[in-house]
């Protein structure tokens, strides 16, 4: 089971994460909750400095960007293999 | 795709990379290539194929407009893809490592040299904010940051250089370090930590070190790029209107026509510069052509840099974002100082040229 959260105030590219993450999520046809953290000490409990940041099971994989379908599938199936 | 990747974290130059090297090679010689033919091209269109005559008000405002929009565009498409791919090395992790531990001083110089080449997009100016005076960084440290990185913005540093040349852009460059230096030791000297909001201070951040992967180069260049048509995207039409109307002031207005309310005679015209800049803010590219032109035209030089400051620097966009962590006083002092310090540049600027 998978929890992902995008961390981002609101902004256009935090929509665009979000958007992008739950795309990957309906190709690869696996089960995962996609959560939204908006305010900013929750954000900030992950120091991250720039978002978008994405959060899979607690760890934080990327920020500041919008990393590619192919990144986030390779976050998603590595997080698969070791829950 | 996935083995690729996988292959890509393995060796230092993957095929991808090599391929991407090859790209980057053929689009500079294209880049190249087309960067010296369009002043040719641009005179052939205005004097040969609408044979209008060389001393003509129209054929001289034509064939301003067509070399300067390719030109312009090329510009911009380069250096931005040069800039972010700079950029790529640095991360907002990274300045705030270097940045720790630092004295107010060196820190504020520090953090302005950091805050043009660091990554940053004013709607991350909150958490990096935070992230910054959590970590102990002083505040008037965090704002020499927080100002230098918009006062000095790529865009508008490309295009002063195209339209204006070296100096006018070192110039600039020059200016908006030191005003994000002075400003930030002020803001640090007046002690106002209890302006910044007080849930700032009660964040409990996460602990550990959290530096970004290093990416490949092909990433780098991949994200180079992706930035690269972003930007040109966003601006290439402000481009073309902003040159227009600069090609019709240089062929139909006088010289020195606008010596009188934008010269160095008139006192105000600096402090009105400011005031009617930062409202402007995403129309920095279509402004820089006209006051290029108006430049021309007899406006004085600091008034010129005065105002290009305020468009960029002074964003109402960004002052919004940070009123979230900082109190109205707090606001109101970054803004004025950073005014004050813009309005004294456009002066001496003006006094020394």
């Amino acid at each position: 089971m998978l929890t992902i959260k995008v961390l981002g105030s609101g902004c256009a590219n935090c929509k665009k994460l979000e958007a992008l993450t739950r795309q990957t999520i309906d190709q690869m046809g696996i089960h995962a909750d996609v959560i939204k953290v908006t305010e900013y000490p929750d954000i900030m409990a992950y120091n991250i400095m720039s978002t978008p940041g994405l959060v899979v099971n607690e760890k934080v994989v990327s920020t500041g960007r919008i990393p590619s379908t192919a990144e986030i599938t390779t976050w998603l199936t590595n997080a698969l293999e070791t829950a | 795709m996935q083995t690729q990747l996988t292959q890509q974290e393995k060796t230092p130059f993957s095929s991808a990379d090599l391929r991407a090297w090859g790209l980057v090679a053929l689009a500079s010689v294209i880049w190249f290539t087309l960067y010296n033919v369009i002043q040719p091209i641009a005179n052939w269109i205005a004097y040969r194929l609408l044979s209008l005559p060389q001393t003509s008000h129209l054929g001289e405002s034509l064939a301003f407009f067509f070399y300067d929009v390719p030109k312009i565009i090329l510009l911009l498409g380069g250096m931005i893809f040069l800039i972010t791919m700079l950029r790529s090395f640095f991360s907002a992790e990274q300045t705030r490592a270097w940045l720790g531990g630092k004295r107010e001083g060196v820190g504020n110089v520090m953090a302005a040299a950091l805050g043009i080449i660091t990554p940053f997009c004013s709607c991350s100016a909150v958490p990096l904010f935070i992230g910054f005076v959590e970590s102990g960084i002083p505040l008037g440290v965090t704002f020499s940051f927080l100002i230098s990185a918009p006062v000095v913005n790529e865009v508008a540093l490309v295009m002063l250089f195209g339209l204006f040349g070296w100096k006018v852009a070192g110039l600039y460059l020059i200016s908006g370090l030191t005003i994000a230096i002075v400003a930030g030791v002020i803001i640090g000297r007046l002690k106002l930590e209890r302006y910044v909001e007080d849930f700032v201070w009660q964040i409990k951040v996460g602990k550990g070190v959290n530096l970004p992967e290093q990416p490949s180069w092909a990433q780098r260049f991949q994200v180079a790029w992706d930035s690269t048509k972003e930007i040109v995207g966003k601006v290439w039409l402000y481009v073309i209107v902003g040159i227009a109307i600069g090609a019709g002031i240089h062929g139909y207005v006088p010289e020195s026509a606008l010596a009188g309310i934008l010269g160095k005679q008139a006192w105000w015209s600096v402090p009105a510069a400011v005031v009617l800049g930062v409202p402007l803010y995403s129309n920095a590219a279509g402004i820089i052509p006209i006051v290029s032109t108006l430049m021309e035209k007899g406006a004085a030089l600091g008034t010129v840099l005065a105002f290009m400051m305020a468009v960029v620097g002074l964003s109402l966009p960004e002052i919004i974002i940070l009123r979230r962590v900082l109190k109205p006083q707090l606001i109101a002092v970054f803004v004025g100082t950073v005014a004050m310090a813009i309005i004294i540049t456009g002066y001496l600027f003006n006094f020394v040229m």
